[in-house]
Protein backbone atom coordinates (compact mmCIF):
# COMPACT_ATOMS: atom_id res chain seq x y z
CA UNK A 1 0.00 0.00 0.00
CA UNK A 2 0.98 3.00 -0.71
CA UNK A 3 0.80 6.70 1.48
CA UNK A 4 -2.20 7.77 -0.29
CA UNK A 5 -4.31 5.03 1.18
CA UNK A 6 -3.73 6.14 4.57
CA UNK A 7 -6.37 8.99 4.19
CA UNK A 8 -9.05 6.73 4.55
CA UNK A 9 -12.24 6.21 2.44
CA UNK A 10 -13.01 9.33 2.37
CA UNK A 11 -10.59 10.07 -0.70
CA UNK A 12 -10.96 6.59 -2.03
CA UNK A 13 -12.91 7.45 -5.47
CA UNK A 14 -9.55 9.48 -6.44
CA UNK A 15 -6.77 6.50 -6.44
CA UNK A 16 -7.72 3.37 -8.83
CA UNK A 17 -6.11 1.27 -6.28
CA UNK A 18 -8.97 1.59 -3.88
CA UNK A 19 -11.65 -0.71 -4.32
CA UNK A 20 -14.38 1.27 -5.74
CA UNK A 21 -17.80 1.00 -3.75
CA UNK A 22 -19.39 -1.19 -6.78
CA UNK A 23 -16.30 -3.10 -6.67
CA UNK A 24 -16.89 -4.59 -2.65
CA UNK A 25 -20.52 -4.87 -3.59
CA UNK A 26 -19.97 -7.25 -6.13
CA UNK A 27 -17.38 -9.33 -4.48
CA UNK A 28 -19.89 -9.06 -1.17
CA UNK A 29 -22.54 -10.04 -3.36
CA UNK A 30 -20.63 -12.91 -4.96
CA UNK A 31 -19.36 -14.38 -1.74
CA UNK A 32 -22.91 -14.57 -0.69
CA UNK A 33 -24.18 -16.56 -3.67
CA UNK A 34 -21.39 -19.03 -3.72
CA UNK A 35 -21.74 -19.68 0.21
CA UNK A 36 -25.92 -20.10 -0.46
CA UNK A 37 -24.95 -22.22 -3.16
CA UNK A 38 -26.40 -20.36 -5.88
CA UNK A 39 -23.59 -20.02 -8.45
CA UNK A 40 -20.63 -21.95 -8.89
CA UNK A 41 -17.85 -19.59 -8.93
CA UNK A 42 -16.10 -21.59 -11.58
CA UNK A 43 -18.99 -20.91 -13.82
CA UNK A 44 -18.35 -17.42 -13.05
CA UNK A 45 -15.04 -17.67 -14.57
CA UNK A 46 -15.82 -19.72 -17.28
CA UNK A 47 -18.47 -17.04 -18.36
CA UNK A 48 -16.21 -13.94 -17.80
CA UNK A 49 -13.54 -15.97 -19.84
CA UNK A 50 -15.58 -16.70 -22.63
CA UNK A 51 -16.69 -13.51 -23.47
CA UNK A 52 -13.21 -11.40 -22.63
CA UNK A 53 -11.37 -13.65 -24.50
CA UNK A 54 -13.50 -16.02 -26.91
CA UNK A 55 -16.54 -14.68 -28.02
CA UNK A 56 -16.09 -11.40 -30.10
CA UNK A 57 -16.31 -9.17 -33.37
CA UNK A 58 -13.48 -11.74 -34.96
CA UNK A 59 -16.56 -13.84 -35.40
CA UNK A 60 -18.81 -11.50 -37.44
CA UNK A 61 -15.62 -10.77 -39.34
CA UNK A 62 -15.18 -14.48 -40.26
CA UNK A 63 -18.93 -14.63 -41.29
CA UNK A 64 -18.90 -11.51 -43.50
CA UNK A 65 -15.78 -12.63 -45.15
CA UNK A 66 -17.11 -15.70 -46.46
CA UNK A 67 -20.13 -14.11 -47.74
CA UNK A 68 -17.48 -11.48 -49.81
CA UNK A 69 -16.24 -14.34 -51.27
CA UNK A 70 -18.97 -17.23 -51.26
CA UNK A 71 -21.71 -16.21 -53.35
CA UNK A 72 -24.01 -19.37 -52.34
CA UNK A 73 -23.02 -18.94 -48.54
CA UNK A 74 -23.91 -15.01 -48.69
CA UNK A 75 -27.45 -15.91 -50.48
CA UNK A 76 -27.75 -18.52 -47.08
CA UNK A 77 -26.92 -15.60 -44.85
CA UNK A 78 -29.38 -13.33 -46.13
CA UNK A 79 -32.56 -15.91 -46.52
CA UNK A 80 -31.55 -17.65 -43.09
CA UNK A 81 -28.49 -15.92 -40.88
CA UNK A 82 -28.99 -17.96 -37.83
CA UNK A 83 -28.44 -21.15 -40.14
CA UNK A 84 -25.82 -19.85 -42.38
CA UNK A 85 -23.87 -18.27 -39.23
CA UNK A 86 -24.02 -21.92 -37.07
CA UNK A 87 -22.46 -23.47 -40.48
CA UNK A 88 -19.53 -21.57 -39.39
CA UNK A 89 -20.01 -22.39 -35.76
CA UNK A 90 -21.12 -19.60 -34.08
CA UNK A 91 -24.69 -19.21 -32.49
CA UNK A 92 -26.54 -19.25 -28.80
CA UNK A 93 -27.37 -16.67 -26.45
CA UNK A 94 -28.70 -13.18 -27.84
CA UNK A 95 -27.69 -14.59 -31.38
CA UNK A 96 -30.41 -17.25 -31.36
CA UNK A 97 -33.00 -15.21 -33.88
CA UNK A 98 -30.54 -13.85 -36.24
CA UNK A 99 -30.77 -11.33 -39.55
CA UNK A 100 -28.50 -9.96 -41.91
CA UNK A 101 -28.50 -6.64 -43.40
CA UNK A 102 -26.62 -5.94 -46.65
CA UNK A 103 -24.78 -3.12 -47.08
CA UNK A 104 -25.44 -1.69 -50.69
CA UNK A 105 -24.04 0.91 -53.26
CA UNK A 106 -27.71 2.64 -52.63
CA UNK A 107 -28.50 1.32 -49.16
CA UNK A 108 -26.48 1.68 -45.79
CA UNK A 109 -26.99 -0.15 -42.89
CA UNK A 110 -27.43 1.01 -38.90
CA UNK A 111 -28.45 -1.23 -35.88
CA UNK A 112 -29.62 0.19 -32.61
CA UNK A 113 -31.30 -1.07 -29.70
CA UNK A 114 -33.15 2.13 -28.39
CA UNK A 115 -34.80 0.35 -25.20
CA UNK A 116 -32.16 -0.99 -23.91
CA UNK A 117 -28.57 -2.73 -25.46
CA UNK A 118 -29.52 -6.08 -27.78
CA UNK A 119 -26.54 -6.97 -29.73
CA UNK A 120 -25.32 -9.80 -31.04
CA UNK A 121 -23.53 -11.78 -28.49
CA UNK A 122 -22.15 -14.88 -30.60
CA UNK A 123 -20.95 -12.93 -33.91
CA UNK A 124 -19.77 -9.54 -32.01
CA UNK A 125 -18.90 -10.32 -28.66
CA UNK A 126 -20.53 -8.05 -25.81
CA UNK A 127 -21.65 -4.19 -26.48
CA UNK A 128 -18.96 -1.30 -26.01
CA UNK A 129 -19.90 1.73 -24.11
CA UNK A 130 -20.84 3.70 -26.91
CA UNK A 131 -23.12 1.81 -28.15
CA UNK A 132 -25.39 1.34 -24.76
CA UNK A 133 -25.43 4.84 -24.31
CA UNK A 134 -28.14 7.09 -23.90
CA UNK A 135 -26.67 9.43 -26.46
CA UNK A 136 -26.06 6.64 -29.01
CA UNK A 137 -29.78 4.88 -28.00
CA UNK A 138 -31.55 8.56 -28.50
CA UNK A 139 -29.88 9.79 -31.78
CA UNK A 140 -29.48 6.67 -34.10
CA UNK A 141 -33.16 6.47 -35.31
CA UNK A 142 -33.79 10.36 -35.37
CA UNK A 143 -30.23 11.52 -36.53
CA UNK A 144 -28.65 8.34 -38.10
CA UNK A 145 -26.44 10.56 -40.82
CA UNK A 146 -25.33 12.77 -37.95
CA UNK A 147 -24.11 10.24 -35.74
CA UNK A 148 -22.44 8.27 -38.45
CA UNK A 149 -20.75 11.76 -39.43
CA UNK A 150 -19.27 12.05 -35.77
CA UNK A 151 -17.86 8.25 -36.54
CA UNK A 152 -16.32 9.59 -39.96
CA UNK A 153 -18.91 8.58 -42.38
CA UNK A 154 -19.99 10.57 -45.13
CA UNK A 155 -23.11 8.62 -46.19
CA UNK A 156 -23.88 10.76 -49.93
CA UNK A 157 -27.67 12.02 -49.85
CA UNK A 158 -28.38 9.19 -52.86
CA UNK A 159 -27.84 6.37 -50.42
CA UNK A 160 -30.75 5.41 -47.95
CA UNK A 161 -29.72 5.07 -44.64
CA UNK A 162 -32.00 1.87 -42.62
CA UNK A 163 -31.98 1.77 -39.54
CA UNK A 164 -32.88 -1.48 -37.35
CA UNK A 165 -34.38 -0.87 -33.87
CA UNK A 166 -33.88 -4.15 -32.34
CA UNK A 167 -36.94 -4.13 -30.28
CA UNK A 168 -37.55 -8.00 -30.08
CA UNK A 169 -35.12 -11.02 -29.97
CA UNK A 170 -34.16 -10.81 -33.62
CA UNK A 171 -30.54 -9.72 -33.77
CA UNK A 172 -28.90 -7.70 -36.56
CA UNK A 173 -25.29 -7.61 -38.05
CA UNK A 174 -24.73 -5.11 -41.15
CA UNK A 175 -23.03 -7.12 -44.03
CA UNK A 176 -20.78 -4.09 -45.25
CA UNK A 177 -19.59 -4.03 -48.92
CA UNK A 178 -16.61 -5.69 -49.61
CA UNK A 179 -13.89 -3.13 -50.35
CA UNK A 180 -12.42 -1.95 -53.45
CA UNK A 181 -9.01 -2.98 -53.82
CA UNK A 182 -9.50 -6.13 -51.87
CA UNK A 183 -9.82 -8.51 -55.15
CA UNK A 184 -6.63 -10.52 -54.56
CA UNK A 185 -6.85 -11.29 -50.93
CA UNK A 186 -8.03 -14.54 -49.44
CA UNK A 187 -10.88 -15.40 -46.48
CA UNK A 188 -8.30 -14.70 -43.56
CA UNK A 189 -6.96 -11.16 -45.19
CA UNK A 190 -10.58 -10.10 -45.57
CA UNK A 191 -11.90 -10.96 -42.53
CA UNK A 192 -9.05 -8.76 -41.03
CA UNK A 193 -10.45 -5.72 -43.02
CA UNK A 194 -14.00 -6.55 -40.80
CA UNK A 195 -13.86 -3.81 -38.02
CA UNK A 196 -16.66 -4.45 -35.16
CA UNK A 197 -18.23 -1.14 -36.05
CA UNK A 198 -18.35 -2.05 -39.85
CA UNK A 199 -20.45 -4.94 -38.87
CA UNK A 200 -22.80 -2.34 -36.40
CA UNK A 201 -23.03 0.42 -39.36
CA UNK A 202 -21.00 3.11 -38.03
CA UNK A 203 -18.14 2.51 -40.47
CA UNK A 204 -17.00 1.19 -43.32
CA UNK A 205 -14.29 -2.28 -43.95
CA UNK A 206 -10.75 -1.35 -43.88
CA UNK A 207 -9.50 -0.42 -46.95
CA UNK A 208 -6.61 -3.00 -48.05
CA UNK A 209 -3.07 -1.50 -48.04
CA UNK A 210 -2.45 -1.99 -51.98
CA UNK A 211 -5.70 -0.50 -52.47
CA UNK A 212 -4.83 2.76 -51.13
CA UNK A 213 -2.18 3.15 -53.33
CA UNK A 214 -4.21 1.16 -57.05
CA UNK B 1 -43.51 2.45 -19.12
CA UNK B 2 -43.12 5.79 -21.19
CA UNK B 3 -39.77 5.12 -18.86
CA UNK B 4 -36.54 6.72 -19.31
CA UNK B 5 -35.14 3.82 -21.15
CA UNK B 6 -37.46 4.40 -23.98
CA UNK B 7 -34.98 6.91 -25.39
CA UNK B 8 -35.27 7.06 -29.30
CA UNK B 9 -35.78 10.00 -30.27
CA UNK B 10 -34.27 11.93 -27.36
CA UNK B 11 -32.30 15.34 -27.58
CA UNK B 12 -29.75 16.86 -25.18
CA UNK B 13 -27.85 13.61 -24.45
CA UNK B 14 -24.84 14.73 -26.21
CA UNK B 15 -22.42 13.18 -28.60
CA UNK B 16 -21.43 9.68 -29.22
CA UNK B 17 -18.19 8.93 -27.36
CA UNK B 18 -16.38 6.31 -28.61
CA UNK B 19 -13.43 4.73 -26.97
CA UNK B 20 -10.88 2.90 -28.59
CA UNK B 21 -9.37 0.02 -28.00
CA UNK B 22 -12.05 -0.67 -25.39
CA UNK B 23 -11.59 -3.94 -22.55
CA UNK B 24 -15.05 -5.66 -23.28
CA UNK B 25 -14.74 -5.18 -19.19
CA UNK B 26 -13.54 -1.83 -18.12
CA UNK B 27 -13.22 -3.53 -14.29
CA UNK B 28 -12.95 -6.78 -12.62
CA UNK B 29 -15.99 -5.99 -10.97
CA UNK B 30 -18.50 -5.66 -14.56
CA UNK B 31 -17.18 -8.96 -15.74
CA UNK B 32 -18.18 -10.23 -12.15
CA UNK B 33 -21.30 -8.62 -12.44
CA UNK B 34 -22.03 -10.01 -16.44
CA UNK B 35 -21.42 -13.78 -14.96
CA UNK B 36 -23.77 -13.19 -11.77
CA UNK B 37 -26.51 -12.58 -14.25
CA UNK B 38 -25.58 -15.59 -16.51
CA UNK B 39 -25.14 -17.81 -14.07
CA UNK B 40 -28.54 -16.34 -11.65
CA UNK B 41 -30.70 -16.50 -14.95
CA UNK B 42 -29.93 -20.47 -14.78
CA UNK B 43 -32.62 -20.90 -11.88
CA UNK B 44 -35.48 -19.75 -14.27
CA UNK B 45 -36.54 -18.00 -11.36
CA UNK B 46 -37.44 -14.81 -14.12
CA UNK B 47 -37.38 -14.27 -17.76
CA UNK B 48 -35.50 -11.93 -20.31
CA UNK B 49 -39.08 -9.45 -20.21
CA UNK B 50 -38.90 -9.54 -16.30
CA UNK B 51 -35.24 -8.90 -16.75
CA UNK B 52 -35.98 -5.65 -18.62
CA UNK B 53 -38.75 -4.62 -17.05
CA UNK B 54 -36.58 -4.33 -13.41
CA UNK B 55 -33.75 -2.17 -15.23
CA UNK B 56 -37.31 0.67 -16.44
CA UNK B 57 -38.09 0.55 -12.57
CA UNK B 58 -34.63 2.63 -11.86
CA UNK B 59 -35.73 5.93 -11.18
CA UNK B 60 -34.97 7.66 -14.11
CA UNK B 61 -32.20 10.25 -12.25
CA UNK B 62 -30.69 7.12 -11.43
CA UNK B 63 -31.04 5.49 -14.89
CA UNK B 64 -28.85 8.26 -16.30
CA UNK B 65 -26.28 8.28 -13.38
CA UNK B 66 -25.44 4.64 -13.38
CA UNK B 67 -23.33 2.72 -15.85
CA UNK B 68 -24.43 -0.22 -17.40
CA UNK B 69 -22.84 -2.41 -15.16
CA UNK B 70 -23.74 -1.04 -12.59
CA UNK B 71 -27.82 -0.65 -13.37
CA UNK B 72 -27.27 -4.74 -14.25
CA UNK B 73 -25.95 -4.95 -10.71
CA UNK B 74 -29.43 -3.31 -9.26
CA UNK B 75 -31.35 -5.14 -11.33
CA UNK B 76 -30.00 -8.56 -10.23
CA UNK B 77 -30.47 -8.10 -6.84
CA UNK B 78 -33.90 -6.87 -6.86
CA UNK B 79 -34.80 -9.46 -9.15
CA UNK B 80 -33.02 -12.29 -6.53
CA UNK B 81 -34.63 -10.46 -3.56
CA UNK B 82 -38.61 -10.11 -5.39
CA UNK B 83 -37.79 -14.22 -6.41
CA UNK B 84 -37.23 -15.19 -2.79
CA UNK B 85 -33.32 -16.21 -4.10
CA UNK B 86 -31.84 -14.02 -1.23
CA UNK B 87 -33.28 -11.40 1.29
CA UNK B 88 -32.38 -7.64 1.46
CA UNK B 89 -30.55 -8.32 4.55
CA UNK B 90 -28.51 -10.90 3.31
CA UNK B 91 -27.37 -9.09 0.70
CA UNK B 92 -27.15 -5.60 3.15
CA UNK B 93 -24.79 -8.19 5.02
CA UNK B 94 -23.36 -10.61 2.76
CA UNK B 95 -23.93 -13.35 5.09
CA UNK B 96 -26.58 -16.08 4.56
CA UNK B 97 -29.25 -15.64 7.23
CA UNK B 98 -28.90 -18.39 9.86
CA UNK B 99 -30.50 -22.13 9.11
CA UNK B 100 -30.76 -20.47 4.54
CA UNK B 101 -30.90 -23.96 3.19
CA UNK B 102 -27.56 -24.40 1.16
CA UNK B 103 -28.47 -24.84 -2.57
CA UNK B 104 -26.95 -26.71 -5.59
CA UNK B 105 -26.06 -24.25 -8.75
CA UNK B 106 -28.24 -24.98 -11.84
CA UNK B 107 -24.98 -24.19 -14.25
CA UNK B 108 -21.99 -26.04 -13.26
CA UNK B 109 -18.50 -24.30 -14.81
CA UNK B 110 -18.42 -27.16 -17.47
CA UNK B 111 -21.84 -26.76 -18.70
CA UNK B 112 -20.89 -22.92 -19.89
CA UNK B 113 -20.01 -23.63 -23.23
CA UNK B 114 -23.03 -25.47 -23.60
CA UNK B 115 -25.51 -23.23 -22.32
CA UNK B 116 -23.56 -20.12 -23.74
CA UNK B 117 -24.45 -22.15 -27.47
CA UNK B 118 -28.22 -23.07 -26.80
CA UNK B 119 -28.85 -19.50 -25.54
CA UNK B 120 -32.47 -18.88 -24.70
CA UNK B 121 -34.93 -19.42 -27.79
CA UNK B 122 -38.06 -16.85 -28.10
CA UNK B 123 -39.22 -18.42 -30.90
CA UNK B 124 -42.14 -20.85 -30.27
CA UNK B 125 -43.97 -23.31 -32.57
CA UNK B 126 -47.61 -22.72 -31.78
CA UNK B 127 -50.06 -22.91 -34.43
CA UNK B 128 -50.86 -19.02 -34.46
CA UNK B 129 -52.12 -17.27 -37.34
CA UNK B 130 -50.52 -13.88 -38.51
CA UNK B 131 -53.18 -10.74 -38.34
CA UNK B 132 -50.71 -9.12 -40.96
CA UNK B 133 -48.96 -9.82 -44.24
CA UNK B 134 -46.12 -9.12 -45.56
CA UNK B 135 -46.28 -5.37 -47.64
CA UNK B 136 -49.84 -4.77 -45.61
CA UNK B 137 -49.48 -0.88 -44.02
CA UNK B 138 -49.98 -0.86 -40.76
CA UNK B 139 -50.39 1.81 -37.74
CA UNK B 140 -48.57 0.80 -34.77
CA UNK B 141 -50.99 1.65 -31.85
CA UNK B 142 -51.30 3.98 -29.60
CA UNK B 143 -50.84 2.76 -26.02
CA UNK B 144 -49.29 3.91 -23.22
CA UNK B 145 -48.82 0.54 -20.58
CA UNK B 146 -47.61 1.47 -17.13
CA UNK B 147 -45.81 -2.16 -17.38
CA UNK B 148 -43.59 -3.63 -19.77
CA UNK B 149 -43.65 -2.85 -23.36
CA UNK B 150 -41.29 -3.37 -26.15
CA UNK B 151 -43.50 -0.47 -28.80
CA UNK B 152 -41.14 2.75 -28.20
CA UNK B 153 -42.98 5.75 -27.91
CA UNK B 154 -41.37 7.48 -30.97
CA UNK B 155 -43.60 4.83 -33.33
CA UNK B 156 -46.83 4.89 -31.80
CA UNK B 157 -49.66 6.50 -33.84
CA UNK B 158 -47.30 5.93 -36.90
CA UNK B 159 -47.62 4.08 -40.49
CA UNK B 160 -45.34 1.48 -41.71
CA UNK B 161 -44.88 -1.37 -43.85
CA UNK B 162 -44.95 -5.00 -42.89
CA UNK B 163 -41.70 -5.98 -44.27
CA UNK B 164 -41.19 -9.79 -43.08
CA UNK B 165 -43.05 -11.55 -40.67
CA UNK B 166 -40.46 -13.10 -38.64
CA UNK B 167 -42.63 -16.20 -37.01
CA UNK B 168 -43.61 -16.63 -33.74
CA UNK B 169 -42.18 -15.60 -30.64
CA UNK B 170 -42.99 -14.61 -26.50
CA UNK B 171 -44.84 -11.39 -25.94
CA UNK B 172 -43.09 -9.82 -23.64
CA UNK B 173 -45.59 -7.45 -22.13
CA UNK B 174 -47.13 -10.47 -20.19
CA UNK B 175 -44.13 -12.86 -20.12
CA UNK B 176 -42.50 -10.27 -18.21
CA UNK B 177 -45.13 -10.37 -15.41
CA UNK B 178 -45.03 -14.30 -15.37
CA UNK B 179 -49.17 -14.10 -17.02
CA UNK B 180 -48.27 -16.03 -19.63
CA UNK B 181 -46.12 -16.16 -23.44
CA UNK B 182 -49.08 -15.28 -25.61
CA UNK B 183 -47.03 -16.50 -28.22
CA UNK B 184 -47.61 -14.29 -31.45
CA UNK B 185 -46.28 -13.04 -34.72
CA UNK B 186 -43.82 -10.39 -35.12
CA UNK B 187 -43.19 -8.37 -38.15
CA UNK B 188 -40.48 -6.05 -39.36
CA UNK B 189 -42.26 -3.26 -39.90
CA UNK B 190 -40.49 -0.30 -41.52
CA UNK B 191 -41.38 3.66 -40.65
CA UNK B 192 -40.37 6.18 -43.36
CA UNK B 193 -38.28 8.41 -41.10
CA UNK B 194 -40.61 11.59 -42.42
CA UNK B 195 -43.40 9.59 -41.02
CA UNK B 196 -41.44 9.42 -37.63
CA UNK B 197 -39.48 12.73 -37.60
CA UNK B 198 -41.32 15.05 -40.42
CA UNK B 199 -39.20 17.12 -43.18
CA UNK B 200 -36.10 17.13 -40.97
CA UNK B 201 -35.34 13.77 -41.49
CA UNK B 202 -33.66 12.47 -45.10
CA UNK B 203 -36.74 11.41 -47.44
CA UNK B 204 -34.76 8.53 -48.63
CA UNK B 205 -34.17 7.22 -44.48
CA UNK B 206 -36.51 4.69 -42.89
CA UNK B 207 -36.12 2.60 -39.25
CA UNK B 208 -37.52 -0.93 -38.90
CA UNK B 209 -38.48 -2.36 -35.88
CA UNK B 210 -39.72 -5.55 -34.89
CA UNK B 211 -43.04 -5.30 -33.67
CA UNK B 212 -46.01 -8.35 -32.22
CA UNK B 213 -48.79 -8.26 -33.37
CA UNK B 214 -50.89 -7.13 -30.77
CA UNK B 215 -48.57 -3.51 -31.12
CA UNK B 216 -50.12 -3.26 -34.22
CA UNK B 217 -53.28 -2.72 -36.26
CA UNK B 218 -54.70 -2.21 -40.03
CA UNK B 219 -53.72 1.50 -41.69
Amino acid sequence: MDDDHAHGADHGHDHQAVPSDLALRVKSLESLLVEKGLVDPAALDALVDAYAHKIGPRNGARVVARAWVDPAYKRRLLADATAAIAELGYGGAQGEHMRVAENTPTVHNLVVCTLCSCYPWPVLGLPPVWYKSAAYRARAVIDPRGVLREFGLEVPEHVEVRVWDSTAEIRYLVLPERPAGSEGLGEEALAALVTRDAMIGVAKPAVPRAGRTA
Amino acid sequence: MNGIHDMGGMHGLGPVRPESNEPVFHEAWEGRVFALNSAMAAWRKWNIDAGRHQVELIPPADYLRLSYYAQRLTRLVELMIKRGLVTREEVETGRPARNAPRAQPPLAAERVPAAIRTGVPASREAAVAPRFTVTQRVRARTMHPAGHTRLPRYVRGKIGTVERDHGVYVFPDTNAFFLGENPQHVYSVRFAARELWGDQASPRDSVSLDLWDNYLEPA
